[in-house]
């Protein structure tokens, strides 16, 4: 089933753009005009307190989560639409990494990088799919035998990557990753961090990055956004949004962690 | 530049160079969308094309360097030799690298293999059946450990199983076991009409209902609800560790999750046995007096004259042996889930259809041993 193929986005218009976003669990409101604007080709890092709403956000761009009020466009169609093929025009074109990977437990790692080529390019022959996956899952770092193991035989981290090869099986435009590195060992961060790079920068990805590590915001993040007070703050490069006068932001950024973070950024720009 | 149909999608085009006929020109998008087209294109090519010139492709992604270096590897050319556009070279640089190792098939096949894979599964099924014996065991100490320590057991919790295995089930059982008791008399009527012996509908629907269908339509009914709800609550437990936290606190999984349930089953059982008897003889009552011209006075009458307490004690020992059955076979397998979903699915699948054939094996064994004992 062929779905239209979206308009290429001009460089200087926003991939995702939100305005007055609106989302209320009960009485308890999380969002409340919520403007935000990402670039085509960057990397954004999305930080914020636990219960900021960073995850909802994330839904609510990808379409999982109806929000109350607000617009939301992606790729230039209008994303709360719920006309069926709007809705699989946005899908096809987006890739998301949930934060266990959330790959399809009966199926092997082949079979799941597999599943979106077969939904939306039935007419590839067979081997070619095949060869197709197995080239998604290298380029996520996964070694070559486990195309055919289960998600219960993989590690926290293999998982993750696999989860990030089903992801990019369509080459969409636009990746969202929601904690990539959560649960990795440092060595493994870092690893996955430089992954996500060089693949943005082979694949001329826009990738939307949910995180809490102050490593990936230093090392890979071209702007971040922050979440507070159920708004964005502030979304700039990280030198602007260091010294952005917000108490939580200074509290973020500028704790011990951070400082650690930071002068770990500067040593390594340094050598 | 020539357009297709939509408008800013131009299809992948290969042309032959005229002063070099060698050198192809490639243009137009090289994308997954155009996957067989490009693999059209790729394959009626001559042979004789040596050096491709890719500068003037609009877009290209994974797939279409993958097949560009497919059709690089059939036709023996050099993929490095194929010239990309400065934005596009990343990409390739990228996929490039990827070394071509493919993994090996692993299932073997042939009479051998197929043996080995029957005998696997014939160790497989022994070792579950040592393992339900070993838990059985296992149960029963820490049962009597519980006698000689009061303290571990826990009131609470056996009486909120009670409720959820017994009280809640009241309504299902009364209302199927009543429609089992019509259904019954109705079968038995048919027959006995031929002979004018439709009062003997009776002594059939006590008797089938005291000794058999009573206790075996329950515990079938308790085996499908309960036994499924035991393991999906202790295998959801086990995948989010919470199991492995019991054991770290210096508490028993078994004491805290299995004998509260297990005791729970094997008091309620018997009283939802009961519920399902006078159900049942309260369905056939009604068939009687509807359906067959008995008066509900000369049916009750009747009953009176010919139940014997005998029936009724055949059918209720079996009620406490079928509790202790499902609820063993219920806690072992939602102990034995591993971490995925599919395996909670697998085992729930797998505790009802293990209760369910138990309990009529149990039931046909039993049925043969009180005739030998003329009980």
């Amino acid at each position: 089933m062929a779905t239209p193929p979206i308009p290429t986005p001009k460089p200087q218009e926003p991939i995702i753009r939100v305005r007055g976003l609106v989302n209320r669990f009960g009485e308890q409101v999380v969002h409340e005009g919520l403007d935000l604007d990402v670039m085509p080709g960057e990397i954004i890092g999305v930080v914020g307190g636990s219960g900021s709403g960073k995850s909802v956000l994330m839904r609510s761009i990808i379409g999982l989560r109806t929000p109350d009020e607000g617009e939301i466009e992606v790729l230039g169609i209008d994303a709360r639409s719920e006309d069926a093929v709007v809705r699989r025009q946005i899908e096809s074109n987006t890739g998301v990494l949930f934060q266990d990977g959330a790959l399809f437990s009966s199926l092997t790692v082949g079979e799941n990088v597999q599943v979106p080529l077969k939904e939306y390019h039935g007419e590839i022959p067979d081997s070619l799919r095949y060869e197709l996956a197995l080239l998604k899952i290298k380029l996520a770092g996964l070694p070559a035998d486990a195309l055919d193991k289960l998600p219960s035989q993989l590690s926290g981290g293999m998982r993750k990557r696999a989860g990030l090869a089903r992801a990019l099986a369509l080459d969409p435009p636009l990746l969202f990753l929601d904690e990539p590195t959560a649960g990795l060992d440092p060595i493994g961060a870092a690893a996955f961090d430089r992954l996500i790079r060089t693949l943005q920068q082979a694949l001329g990805l826009t990738v939307f990055l949910i995180t809490h590590d102050l490593d990936t915001l230093y090392a890979i993040c071209d702007r971040i956004a922050v979440i507070a007070d159920r708004k964005v703050v502030v979304c700039a490069p990280m030198a602007e949004v260091e010294k952005f006068d917000h108490p939580w932001v200074q509290e973020y950024f500028h704790g011990p962690r951070a400082r650690a973070a930071r002068e770990a950024r500067e040593a390594s720009q340094d050598t | 530049m020539t357009t297709s149909s939509a408008p800013s999608a131009p299809p992948p085009k290969i042309e032959i160079d005229d002063a070099q006929p060698s050198r192809l020109r490639l243009s137009g998008r090289w994308t997954l969308e155009f996957a067989t087209q490009i693999g059209d294109r790729l394959c009626e090519l001559p042979r004789s094309a040596t050096v491709v010139d890719a500068t003037g492709v609009e877009r290209l992604d994974s797939m279409g360097v993958l097949q560009l270096i497919r059709f690089a590897r059939r036709n023996g050319l050099d993929f490095d030799g194929f010239v990309f556009r400065e934005d596009h070279r990343a990409l390739v640089a990228a996929i490039e690298d990827v070394p071509d190792d493919r993994p090996k098939r692993r299932r073997e096949f042939g009479f051998n293999a197929a043996l080995a894979r029957l005998g696997v599964a014939v160790t497989h099924d022994w070792k579950e059946f040592l393992a339900l014996i070993a838990f059985f065991g296992e149960t029963l100490v820490k049962l009597l450990r519980m006698i000689k320590e009061p303290g571990r057991f826990r009131p609470i919790a056996t009486v909120h199983h009670m409720e959820q295995v017994g009280l809640d089930a009241v309504p299902l059982v009364a209302l199927l076991s009543y429609l089992v008791g019509a259904v019954i008399a109705f079968l038995g009527s048919t027959i006995l009409k031929d002979f004018g012996a439709q009062i003997y509908v009776v002594e059939l629907v006590n008797i089938a209902f005291l000794r058999e269908f009573g206790v075996l339509m329950t515990a079938i009914l308790i085996a499908g609800r309960t036994a499924s709800a035991f393991t999906a609550q202790i295998g959801a437990m086990v995948s989010r560790e919470e199991v492995d936290a019991i054991r770290t606190l210096g508490m028993d999984p078994i004491d805290l999750l299995v004998i509260p349930r297990v005791l729970a089953l094997v008091i309620m059982l018997p009283l939802l046995t009961f519920v399902a008897m006078i159900a049942g003889l309260l369905g056939g009552l009604t068939v009687g007096a509807y359906g067959l011209d008995i008066p509900p006075q000369q049916y009750i009458a009747r009953m009176e004259d010919t139940m014997e307490l005998r029936h009724f004690l055949v059918g209720l020992s079996k009620a406490p042996v079928f509790a202790l059955v499902i609820s063993l076979i219920g806690c072992l397998e939602g102990l034995r889930v591993e971490g995925t979903a599919q395996s909670v699915g697998e085992r729930t699948t797998s505790s009802v259809v293990q209760a369910i054939s138990l309990v009529i094996i149990i039931d046909a064994f039993a049925a043969i041993w009180f005739m030998q004992m003329g009980v």
